[in-house]
């Protein structure tokens, strides 16, 4: 059968093509790899706590730690692949957005450093400020007039 | 030693479980959704923020440490409650500074982090 007969059949064709995502086995992926992320920030957490810091800055200190630790195992191209392993479990973390700044920077370097590096760091990271920073605003506004 | 007994071993087990839902539910959304990475992490930490606007995510927060702070809604949830707090203390002015105040390190840590990883690292080449 030549599979290109007409649209209808070569989607058909497609589908039964295309690897079946086996979704579970990314769940529990995506599950145990980012709750272990969470427990590596919370190690770092009750550390700064035990060092007698307050909430705020242990916060701040965990977030560091993690990028940082995020950014040295994109840069050695480990975190690909444990990107391509949890999926989301890697992304959802403060880890995949720090991912999502050095790779395209790695990337684009060949661009120059202003245009390619500098610029580039934003392709992700760049929507996540904006929809972020301006949702932070809203709410501080509707916080200043409505309450 | 005394830093392991002041491990809250309860919190960590509810940090584990936490984030592993938040990452799952980001995972179901790129398996059923034809969303990018990119939409997920916006759409993450626009619902954080507002989450935290309401102050939801706060008790989240208080369940679960980490699991709930360190995926990108919390992120989202720090940038809200860093603008309600300015607001108390600043007013009108607070709305603009609070959020990013609250998140400026982790936003500073990933632009420089970066910055260097990526004047160090040699760019992986592609095997065709």
């Amino acid at each position: 059968m030549n599979p290109t007969d007409s649209p209808k059949e070569y989607n058909e064709y497609v589908t039964k093509k295309a690897p079946s995502s086996p979704i579970l086995k990314d769940c529990f992926n995506a599950f145990w790899v980012g709750g272990l992320i969470c427990c590596i920030g919370q190690l770092i957490f009750f550390y700064c706590k035990y060092k007698g810091l307050d909430q705020t800055s242990s916060s701040t200190i965990v977030s560091i730690c993690l990028i940082a630790l995020a950014v040295f195992l994109s840069a050695i191209n480990v975190f690909n692949r444990i990107g391509k392993f949890a999926g989301a479990g890697s992304l959802i973390p403060i880890t995949g957005f720090a991912n999502s700044i050095v790779s395209p920077a790695m990337e684009y370097k060949s661009e120059g450093y202003v245009m390619g590096v500098g610029a580039k760091m934003f392709t992700v990271a760049g929507p996540v400020l904006v929809y972020g920073i301006s949702a932070s605003v809203i709410v501080g506004l509707i916080a200043c007039f409505f309450i | 030693m005394e830093y392991f007994q002041s491990i809250d071993w309860m919190t960590m087990l509810y940090c584990f479980i936490v984030g592993g839902i938040l990452c799952v539910i980001g995972q179901i959304l790129i398996d059923k959704t034809k969303l990018t990475p990119a939409r997920i992490l916006v759409i993450y930490v626009t619902v954080g923020a507002v989450l935290g606007g309401i102050g939801i995510y706060q008790k989240l927060i208080d369940f679960a440490g980490c699991g709930a702070t360190v995926p990108l809604t919390g992120f989202g949830a720090n940038l809200a409650k860093g603008a309600i707090e300015a607001v108390k203390e600043q007013g009108l002015l607070g709305a603009f500074i609070g959020g990013v105040k609250a998140c400026a390190g982790g936003i500073a840590a990933a632009v420089f982090f970066g910055y260097i990883a990526s004047l160090v690292a040699k760019p992986k080449i592609k095997k065709q």
